[in-house]
């Protein structure tokens, strides 16, 4: 199924990327023929197949709830592009 | 004077442990072949000009985190980015006193096959400049083959360290899903993501492995190893059971000089005393690379929402804070990461999860089936590492389905959670092949010891012919 111009620029939304018009006609050419070649796996019938989601069969790993060290406000902050008195700085919403 | 292109990471610190030679002149000599080759190969982003250690020196791929030391994935949205810890493999070498040389190269958030979307330029093949490294640990590959460093690590989702050794002739592991930490790792795709060893032998592979792997509690996803690792010693593969998968050594594209160098490895295996027999993988191949492609996007779509200019790197600020998302991840991401964002939130979206999503993770369960069913009958699985040789640069970058058809052979046991080694096996056109050994989960000591018997039998000379 191939892709529109409008799907191009909604997906982009949900993934918060502000595209030019020439990489959404880009993306968008090149989205379609990836998805013609991945669309492949619904060739198969797998009705009674269970997905696998993780290669390891670990199910509900616990911790101990014990108090560790933690990054200090400052180290959090280090890379910080804009901060204010102990918090990151951002625009308004 | 000491040769770093022809010596292994053993061979250095046999010099260091002998006496012969200091940490300090040990590491001198990895910085000056740095500084000899590395503006034409450019396999490093940062070089240390010290680092703390009493041992030989190591270079990390830039998606693990290096304390104080630059880390950017080779992505302009971390540029100037400096982790404030350590990730735990990065500390497991610190502790055995090994020294940070430098962070290397790599495709951007390891999303390639050539080096090529790395945001700082791509790195060389020390074996023919105009080729590529393979990737995305092409840096560490080509930074191992030109001997600017003993060993390094790299991370393997869909044939990150198995691709780029191949093509650069040099041995890497892609160990076992959970059996290395990836606390303090730029993610990509977490249910493939693994982090491995890339170096000159078998032996150092295996060693670099003992240092990494184990269960770490800041990672949930590993496990203790079920048995220690052993530095291989075998010389003959006497009794050992090795399956040819019909469709990973015939699939199209394989050039034949790689069929021709793949098969004299295989005799050589009958001749070292395996049990060499053929097996199928009916499914595993055709349909392997597209559930990756839409299982590896998926997961990257969503973890790479946290690059959003707030806490750490990259920060466009226009209009409000959504504004500033979405002109930062522009601005911040290079075009591959845009492609397979945008290809997973797809993937992802209302109305899609299913057929595409939902679809491909029914597809893993039946290339688990298939390589299990093929492992019962044989000890290792053994093809080709890449269709084809070093490809000239720019060979493939107007063409992301050619490119991702580069890990075609080594992507199907990576769904699988199963551990493959690369070694070098001989040339084509001058070029290195890759060899792929692939067993059940857990058996890289069984990797190890069957790389290390051939590797001793094929005596292929790692040195790039025009560094000789």
């Amino acid at each position: 199924m191939a892709i529109s111009r409008d799907e191009v620029l909604h997906v982009a939304r949900l993934a918060r990327l502000a595209l030019s018009d020439d990489e959404v006609d880009r993306l968008g050419a090149q989205l379609n023929a990836i998805l013609e070649a991945v669309g492949k796996v619904s060739e198969l019938d797998l009705a009674d197949v269970e997905p696998t989601a993780h290669p390891l069969d670990l199910v509900n790993v616990w911790a101990d709830d014990e108090p560790q060290e933690s990054l200090s406000v400052e180290d959090a902050l280090a890379n910080a592009p804009d901060r204010e008195a102990g918090f990151f700085r951002v625009p308004p919403a | 004077m000491i040769d770093t292109l022809r010596l292994s990471a053993k061979q250095a610190n046999d010099l260091l442990e002998s006496g012969d030679a200091s940490s300090d002149e040990i590491f001198a000599a990895y910085r000056a072949a740095i500084d000899e080759r590395d503006d034409e190969l450019h396999c490093f982003l940062h070089v240390s000009d010290d680092a703390p250690g009493e041992g030989i020196p190591i270079a990390h791929k830039d998606v693990v985190s290096t304390k104080g030391i630059p880390t950017t994935a080779g992505s302009k949205i971390l540029e100037g980015y400096r982790p404030v810890f350590d990730a735990t493999v990065a500390e497991r070498c610190a502790s055995r006193g090994l020294r940070v040389i430098g962070k290397t190269n790599m495709d951007e958030f390891a999303m390639g096959s050539s080096t090529e979307n790395s945001a700082y330029g791509p790195t060389r093949n020390p074996w023919d400049p105009d080729r590529v490294p393979g990737g995305s640990s092409g840096g560490s590959a080509a930074a191992v083959a030109a001997g600017l460093t003993p060993w390094a690590l790299g991370s393997d989702t869909g044939g990150s360290i198995k691709q780029p050794a191949a093509l650069c002739g040099v041995v890497g592991l892609r160990p076992t899903y959970g059996t290395v930490s990836r606390s303090g790792i730029v993610a990509f795709a977490s249910s493939l993501d693994q982090i491995g060893p890339i170096a000159k032998t078998v032996a150092d592979c295996a060693f670099l492995y003992s240092v990494i792997a184990g269960r770490d509690p800041n990672d949930t996803t590993t496990v203790e190893l079920p048995d220690a690792i052993e530095i291989p010693l075998a010389e003959d593969l006497n009794g050992l059971r090795i399956g040819i998968p019909k469709e990973l050594n015939e699939a199209e594209g394989i050039e034949p000089g790689v069929s021709e160098a793949v098969n004299a490895a295989i005799e050589l295996c009958r001749e070292l005393g395996a049990e060499v027999g053929e097996t199928t993988l009916p499914r595993s191949v055709e349909y392997g690379l597209p559930c990756y492609y839409l299982i590896a996007p998926s997961e990257a779509s969503s973890n790479l929402a946290r690059y959003d200019g707030v806490r750490y790197g990259l920060r466009v600020t226009d209009g409000d804070v959504r504004e500033q998302y979405m002109r930062t991840r522009d601005a911040g991401f290079g075009e591959e990461p845009k492609r397979r964002i945008m290809l997973g939130t797809y993937a992802l979206s209302a109305g899609y999860y299913d057929a595409y999503y939902g679809q491909a993770q029914k597809v893993r369960t039946i290339i688990r089936d298939e390589f299990r069913a093929a492992l019962a009958q044989f000890d290792i699985l053994v093809s080709p590492t890449t269709p084809t040789v070093a490809f000239p640069l720019g060979a493939k970058t107007e063409d992301p389905l050619a490119m991702y058809l580069c890990d075609v052979l080594a992507i199907p046991p990576n769904m699988a959670g199963l551990p493959g080694l690369s070694i070098p096996c001989g040339l084509s056109e001058g070029l290195p092949v890759g060899f792929q050994l692939i067993g059940p989960q857990f058996s890289e000591n069984v990797l190890f010891r069957a790389g290390h018997a051939l590797e001793r039998a094929l005596e292929f000379d790692y040195v790039p012919e025009r560094l000789r």
